[in-house]
């Protein structure tokens, strides 16, 4: 067992005094950025990349992990208390669970999702310590052709597959990858994309774009429609202690949730709304009370919330061992490990063990104290559902403008903030995944760089990526997965198109 | 589409307007980037993979994907019914955007705090919020209270102007 004795060495790391309140500090902040409607890990984290010329690595993510796991958690009790998901990954939480709080069964519908997150998150982060090593061994034998295939896979799953629709999907992919581009190029110091201002040479940071996409953005789309319709609050209803009844109809859920949330999270392909859409399907199908679906069923809020931890467990896999971030968290995650010089891959496990098993490790430590912080302390979180919107984000564009102007002073970047806020406003308005954006940013030159070692390797010749076996099974899998739905659609369409009316 | 839902179907709600813009807008980014990409200069040394390959790559995608959108678009576009159904609020939206254009314009002459007191309440303004001294004031606390954490704890110096200044002097915080 190397993988548990690496643990154990994880978990001397991460129990120092110092390490335990970098765990208590990110999963606190985790809960309140995720309760808070309008903030996002990705964007919290972002928010605090300057910390990485302060801190070591360790400590960083550790309180980087700490938020990404701790916003699962608090965005379940906004999507049951208020009935709006914080993050896509919540919308299924919503759809029982505000049903449940509306019947005066709030509590236990908080505490199925906490308990379920807990266990789903604590399956999750084993499966990271297991398959972690497995899928290194595998990964070393990987050439920047393999890698490139890989990159490419990512691409399409990300930005065609999981979204309403693949076209926009991969405007907004490739968007996020004409950002990535701007800026000298490395390899031969041409200036690309830069319009002549001197403040482009060093490229755009990715804190502008994903603080203007999640933070300027979302503010302006929630103000443009917040007269419309007010969110009303649900008290905290109920006992916190779930009845004999409700335990025997929530561990069920919690091992399917966790069992379908963290394979689809550690495909190199992400997302965390499929597995809580089909936990909530299964459970349906399985339970012995379908017709209380839609009605408050707690099997819809223990599976959805379940799946949801554990794919967000999921994608540490593909990011630690691959370099592969799936989703804008894991990529902000991965522009952090570049800050510090780092090269999250196969050889991560090699040469930071310190680092990849302390965070592991401080993973297991985080989900103890999540479920602390969001059961007996639960109180203290529905006050902050109350600060009044007007302030609330006032106070979060006020804050992104510090997280951007902090950094280099530079006009220009704030600028380039407000922009891009105004293209992620449109972006909501007319239906464009915004995480694409910010994947294609930092793996889009990550994806040129191996492309063109492969083809320097190859003496420039392109079939390099068709002849290697590994590679051609990658992209034949990409080119299915982008093409494949389209034709199913073609081939079993034997009735016209619905003529929408709206009588 | 049949000829019935022409007689009895309702009349388009409004031609795709803005999907057309944007379709046109990414076509236009893909020209603009060619463009650009040919002005890049290729040493002759990497000439096979040199610089310019995948923005070609990229130029090309977009290209591809802003004639699909531009498609789409005049096939009735593709926003949600319940987007549509919604009329932007114009005037919260001016209130934030002025907010950010005067925070733009004062943060490097005014200095961080004001610029920010400034953008609190437009914002705020933007989200009905009538209580203009109430969140002047709680807009300054967070400003500060943001600032000299900033200062402190991450030794980053945000824009200082004089009420950073006479503060730092009053209580001897060093700002930077």
């Amino acid at each position: 067992m190397d993988a548990f004795s690496q643990l154990l060495n994880g978990f001397a790391v991460a129990l120092t005094p110092m390490n335990l309140l970098w765990c208590l500090v990110g999963t606190t902040l985790g809960t309140a950025i995720g309760v808070l409607p309008g903030l996002g890990p990705a964007l919290t984290i972002a928010l605090l990349l300057p910390i990485t010329f302060k801190v070591e690595p360790t400590a960083a993510f550790i309180l980087f992990a700490g938020i990404y796991y701790g916003a699962m958690y608090g965005g379940s009790t906004t999507s049951i208390l208020l009935n709006t998901p914080g993050e896509s990954a919540t919308i299924v939480t919503a759809l029982e669970g505000h049903k449940m709080a509306r019947n005066g069964r709030a509590g236990a519908a908080l505490a199925t999702a906490a308990i379920g997150s807990f266990v789903a998150g604590t399956i999750g982060t084993l499966g990271i310590t297991f398959l972690a090593p497995v899928v290194v061994d595998w990964a070393l034998k990987f050439g920047p052709a393999d890698y490139f295939s890989l990159m490419v896979f990512a691409f399409v799953t990300v930005s065609a597959v999981l979204g309403s629709s693949a076209v926009r999907g991969l405007a907004t992919l490739f968007f996020g990858i004409w950002l990535g581009l701007i800026g000298v190029d490395l390899q031969t110091g041409q200036a690309r994309f830069t319009f002549g201002l001197p403040e482009l040479l060093d490229g755009i940071n990715v804190v502008v774009v994903a603080v203007g996409l999640f933070a300027v953005g979302e503010t302006l789309y929630v103000a443009s429609r917040y007269r419309f319709g007010k969110d009303e609050i649900i008290p905290l209803s109920g006992s916190l202690w779930m009845t004999l009844e409700e335990w025997k109809r929530s561990w069920k859920p919690w091992l399917r949730g966790a069992a379908i949330g963290f394979p689809i999270g550690a495909m190199p392909a992400g997302g965390a709304e499929i597995p809580t859409f089909l936990s909530y399907y299964v459970e349906k199908k399985l339970s012995s009370k379908p017709q209380e679906f839609g009605k408050g069923a707690i099997e819809g809020v223990a599976g959805p919330e379940a799946a949801n931890n554990a794919s967000a467990a999921g994608v540490l896999v593909p990011m630690l061992t691959l370099g592969l971030p799936t989703s804008a968290t894991a990529a902000i995650m991965l522009s952090a490990f570049q800050s510090y010089g780092i090269n999250p891959g196969p050889l991560l496990l090699q040469s930071q063990p310190q680092l990849v098993w302390g965070l592991i490790a401080s993973l297991f430590i985080g989900n103890v104290m999540l479920l602390v912080l969001n059961l007996p302390l639960i109180a203290i979180w529905v006050k902050l559902l109350q600060i009044p919107a007007p302030l609330l984000y006032a106070g979060i564009l006020v804050f992104a403008t510090i997280g951007t102007y902090g950094i280099t002073q530079s006009p220009v970047d704030l600028i380039l903030l407000y922009l891009i806020g105004g293209i992620g406003y449109l972006m909501r308005r007319y239906d464009f995944p915004a995480a694409p954006v910010i994947i294609g940013m930092i793996l889009g030159p990550l994806a040129e760089q191996n492309f063109r070692q492969a083809m320097t390797i190859s003496a420039g010749d392109w079939t390099v990526f068709f002849t290697r076996p590994l590679s051609a099974t990658i992209l034949a899998l990409a080119a299915l997965a982008l093409f494949g739905p389209k034709l199913y659609q073609l081939a079993m369409r034997p009735k016209p198109d619905h003529v929408p009316g709206d009588a | 589409m049949t000829s019935s839902s022409q007689e009895d179907g309702p009349v388009r709600p409004r031609p795709p307007i803005g999907e057309t813009i944007i379709g046109a807008g990414v076509l236009v980014l893909a020209i603009v980037m060619f463009w650009q990409t040919m002005s890049i200069p290729v040493s002759p040394i990497y000439a096979k993979v040199g610089p310019t390959v995948v923005p070609m790559m990229t130029a090309t995608a977009l290209g591809l994907l802003g004639v699909l959108l531009l498609i789409d678009a005049w096939q009735g576009g593709w926003q949600p019914e319940e987007e549509k159904t919604v009329k932007p609020d114009r005037a919260a939206l001016l209130w934030i955007t002025a907010g950010l254009v005067l925070n733009v314009l004062l943060i490097g002459s005014a200095g961080f705090t004001i610029a920010s007191i400034i953008l609190f309440v437009c914002v705020a303004r933007g989200f009905g919020s009538k209580a203009i001294v109430r969140d002047a004031l709680i807009g300054a606390a967070f400003a500060l209270i943001a600032y000299f954490g900033f200062a402190t704890t991450l030794g980053i110096n945000i824009g200082s102007g004089w009420l950073e200044s006479a503060i730092e002097q009053v209580i001897g915080v060093e700002g930077s």
